[in-house]
């Protein structure tokens, strides 16, 4: 201390102040006491306002996915279009192609406008644009499924096009589609009025969270169940093959190893593992697993292992706490009542420390989860997960993306309607995380002993 | 997927050889277990480990070094006069590799039969269209040195997996019977079996070198490839990064350094006031319930995915600074410095964000590591709180809390997701941060994904990317390791 603090105690002081009054020294250094405690509050209360930030800007951009904007529409099924030779034959239907249903969309338009007195100068074909380039086949799966019941009218729930969809949520508004070609002010006029007359309603979107994803030009139908699939499978490679070597190598690590210089290279190399750029696993998948091993490129298979190998020294650390917190009390009674060393271990150390493990084992695999980096260098991006695999050999063999990959890839696309598909995604993955996490707490806070 | 199905019957047999041994042993036993030396499953254990273990290890082996020995053997078949200027037998390998793979893809789709692809020549087919008939598409047309070559590679692979399986199934069954004939009432089985699972836990333990070695040597290789295609002294001492897909590109590391750093560095200018400040807070002033409240709170930015920020740069951040520092006369400020919301102030500020958890949490622990000595024996000087932590407590802490810079350091270096998103694709060298810059992690993945052509120099580059990423970090790790156990050591 080079200044030392001006001494109010004593009366004699040269400024000759009382003790009642404060000296401008001691002011000014209590001045930069509150300044200093200021900044302190001031990093906390910003750095807690980001986290703010960022849950609002999540939910307000994202919650919008989860609800899909639906137009109910009588259809009628004409006989003359569907089904020419009228003998209902299955061959025969599927053989007319998502153009042959394209006119009775006109139709069933025509018939609405008619029948609620709503007036546009839109022709049918242009009305028609209003639903999701996927209504045509909507109906023609129907068909399909139901031949019996081609000449009847039949009311569907059709996908509106993103546009519709986007109006509906505000994010697309009469100016900001001066230069779209793909919708225009009298379509969303019309809207208006359809909106009025009960025809098109903002609904639930179950198949956001169940259903594929779809291409380019069709976001309003893109769903996160089929990554969803791709990440379990992952998860499922990782906790495979990370839970027992991650234990297995603790338990050599904190009670068997010798001290020696292979043990110490085997400790250097864990804690450099866990600060390796997760880049750099992708760069060993891509070269180990794919290059050399031939393992088929986006397949869950190989993003688990690579997960597993970034996901090791995490488990391996917090499994070695739990053991090495066991007090030493257990091991010596095990061994003092003729239990070898292996049996302590396994039969009272290990299941004194499985919470511990359990709780570690299920925060690696929440980390796993939100991994993007390594897994657009195995190829887990860039195409349309459209097919939930068939049978657990295909889903860990067959491509498929993972669900921090579909958002990266809705996140590239060029139609801003994929940006809040993005975001929705994201709450998935966020509940995903917080659920495990808690599980975790809850875990350590049940079973936690303190010894 | 017979490898699928091997695994399964190995340990399908194994489970046969546990009830088996420890049939065996209460049976030399006359049913009555206390004859025996072990417990009776241990018994069983032996058999089952004996069956299952040597035989799960060949087959990993064999899965590992089937590729290698294969490719030597093929590549030996390549004359040297074959391989043309400016390539290498490691090129030709690929070219190789790929028309295999072509004809398994032919067999597959049913464009080919077997004695088709194992007898078809160049003289009077031509390979290249038909296998772009079934979807392969090949970069020149093919030798016949090369498609007999590829031949050949089929054959192996074929003939290897066959004997894979044999020799698997071989081992299996006489490790079973060899535990099974050696089991008996006085066999120390639990001494065997501790010792076997003691090899299989430093085995376990061993994987983490395997992993070390793996990214080196995988990267090493494919870096030594790049290196022999293009100049090194480019690589490291040029100026541009152009890369171009139809050959003769500039890939210089340094301007995607300087990206990588000016970022990291605008990362840690966020990351670094505030995380200091807020570990101070915490640990000196802080109440136990602001606390215990406000730290797990903090924590949660740490435990948020990285595609999170990538998308928050992208779609908040970036537009966000776009309508303060561009649009012109629209903008906030009226100026237009800003084009595109990719910049190094975007992906800078939020990967700060990221970070203020790390530096925070460790800074704190090391704050709290200072003895609480040296805290009263300042305030009992008469020191105010805020003067005995700038002049006591941070310089004892400091080396500390440098560690933890250079470790958060690492970390923005390292980092992907945020700069893929936020950061831009355009090589410079420039001062200015409202401009798009690029890094090394970006590069790597933009040169990584997509068509990939292992025998150029444009994909190639990723592995010499990685590898200086590699290096870089771990070298920033095992400094701020260093620091911050001699620093601790004072205080214990």
């Amino acid at each position: 201390m080079t200044d030392t603090p001006d001494t109010n105690a004593t009366p004699h002081s040269k400024h000759g102040a009382s003790l009642l009054e404060l000296t401008p020294r001691t002011k000014r250094r209590n001045a930069a006491e509150r300044r200093f405690r200021m900044y302190g509050m001031a990093a906390i209360a910003s750095g807690l306002i980001m986290l703010v930030i960022l849950v609002v800007n999540i939910f307000g951009a994202g919650m919008g996915a989860f609800q899909q904007t639906f137009m109910t529409l009588d259809v009628e099924l004409l006989e003359a279009k569907l089904d020419k030779k009228g003998n209902r034959d299955i061959a025969d239907i599927k053989k007319v192609s998502t153009f042959g249903y394209a006119p009775l969309l006109a139709n069933a338009f025509e018939t609405l406008v008619a029948k609620d007195g709503i007036e546009t100068d839109l022709s049918p074909k242009k009305m028609g644009k209003l639903l999701s380039k996927g209504a045509a086949a909507q109906m023609r799966n129907y068909v399909i499924k139901n031949p019996d019941e081609i000449g009847k009218t039949v009311t569907f729930k059709f996908l509106t096009n993103s546009r519709v969809d986007g109006y509906m949520k505000g994010r697309v508004t009469r100016d900001s589609i001066a230069n779209d070609k793909s919708i225009s002010v009298t379509q969303l006029d019309l809207v208006d009025q359809l909106v009025a007359a009960g025809a098109i309603k903002k609904r639930v979107n179950l198949d956001f969270i169940l259903g594929s994803d779809a291409s380019d030009q069709r976001p309003e139908a893109a769903g996160m169940g089929v990554s969803m699939v791709g990440s379990l499978f992952m998860m499922l490679v990782v906790l495979a093959l990370a839970l027992p070597i991650g234990v297995a190598a603790s338990i050599y690590l904190e009670e068997f190893a010798p001290k020696n210089w292979i043990t110490d290279v085997i400790e250097v190399n864990i804690s450099n593992l866990a600060a390796v750029p997760s880049i750099v696993f992708g760069i060993l998948g891509l070269s180990v697993f794919i290059n050399y091993m031939h393992l088929p490129m986006s397949a869950p298979l190989v993003g688990g292992l690579v997960l597993t190998l970034m996901t090791l020294p995490t488990i391996i650390i917090s499994t070695r706490a739990s053991l090495k917190s066991v007090p030493p009390s257990i091991r010596d009674a095990a061994l003092g009542v003729g239990a070898s060393k292996m049996q302590a271990v396994f039969h009272h150390v290990l299941p004194l420390a499985a919470p511990g493990i359990l709780t570690g084992t299920i925060i690696g695999l929440a980390q796993a989860l939100g991994e993007t980096a390594p897994l657009l260098l195995i190829g887990m991006v860039g195409f349309i997960a459209s097919n939930p695999p068939d049978s657990i050999a295909a889903g860990l063999m067959s491509p498929n993306s993972a669900m921090p990959a579909q958002i990266y890839e809705w996140a590239k696309r060029a139609d801003p309607a994929f940006y809040e598909r993005a975001w929705g995604g994201i709450i998935i993955l966020l509940v995903f995380l917080i659920t495990m996490n808690t599980v975790a707490v809850i875990l350590r806070r049940r079973f936690e002993r303190r010894w | 997927m017979p490898t699928f199905w091997l695994v399964v019957a190995l340990f399908a047999l194994s489970a046969a050889g546990f009830f088996l041994g420890r049939q065996r042993a209460l049976q030399a036993a006359g049913g009555d277990a206390r004859q025996l030396h072990s417990l009776p499953s241990y018994y069983g254990l032996n058999v089952a480990l004996t069956s299952l273990v040597p035989a799960l290890g060949v087959l990993v082996i064999w899965l590992f070094a089937q590729p290698m020995i294969i490719e030597s053997t093929v590549s030996g078949m390549i004359p040297d006069d074959l391989i043309p200027e400016a390539t290498t037998r490691g090129l030709v390998m690929s070219d190789v590799r790929r028309v295999a793979e072509g004809l398994d893809t032919a067999i597959a789709q049913g464009a080919m039969t077997r004695d088709e692809v194992n007898t078809i020549s160049t003289d009077d087919t031509d390979v290249r269209a038909r296998l772009g008939e079934v979807g392969v598409a090949l970069g020149s047309e093919v030798r016949s040195e090369v498609l007999s070559a590829a031949q050949r590679y089929r054959r192996m692979s074929q003939t290897g997996a066959v004997w894979m399986s044999i020799v698997v199934a071989v081992l299996a069954i006489a490790g079973l019977a060899l535990a099974y004939l050696k089991t008996d009432k006085d066999f120390r089985a639990r001494n065997t079996v501790e010792r076997g699972i003691l090899l299989l836990l430093l085995l376990a333990a061993s994987i983490a070198i395997l992993t070390t070695v793996g990214i080196v040597l995988s990267m090493l290789f494919e870096t030594m490839n790049f290196f022999s295609l293009h100049s090194w002294k480019d690589f490291f001492f040029g100026s541009t990064w152009a890369p171009n897909f139809r050959g003769d590109s500039e890939l210089s590391i340094l301007p995607l350094l300087w990206g990588t750093l000016y970022i990291s560095v605008v990362a840690l200018l966020v990351a670094v006031p505030i995380g200091l400040f807020a570990a101070i807070y915490l640990s000196e002033y802080a109440s136990y319930t602001v606390r215990s409240f406000a730290k797990p709170l903090l924590e949660i930015l740490a435990g948020i995915p990285t595609i999170v920020y990538g998308l928050f740069a992208l779609l908040t951040v970036g537009p966000a600074l776009v309508k303060v520092f561009g649009r012109g006369e629209d903008g906030l400020l009226g100026v237009e410095w800003m084009s595109g919301a990719t910049s190094v102030l975007t992906a800078g500020l939020v990967m700060g964000v990221m970070l203020i958890p790390f530096v925070s949490s460790l800074s704190d622990d090391i704050i709290n590591a200072v003895p609480q000595t040296m805290r009263d024996g300042s305030l009992g000087l008469g020191a105010t709180k805020s003067e005995t932590v700038r002049q006591v407590v941070l310089p004892a802490a400091l080396p500390g809390i440098v560690g933890a810079i250079l470790l958060a350091a690492s970390r923005a270096i390292g980092e992907t997701m945020i700069v893929v998103m936020g950061a831009g694709a355009i090589a410079k060298f420039s001062g200015n941060p409202l401009e798009a810059m690029t890094t090394i992690t970006t590069r790597i993945v933009s040169q990584l994904t997509g068509d990939t052509d292992f025998a150029s120099p444009e994909t190639l580059v990723a592995f010499a990317l990685g590898l200086t990423l590699f290096v870089l970090t771990l070298g920033l790790n095992i400094f701020a390791l260093y620091i911050v156990r001699k620093y601790r050591e004072q205080y214990e």
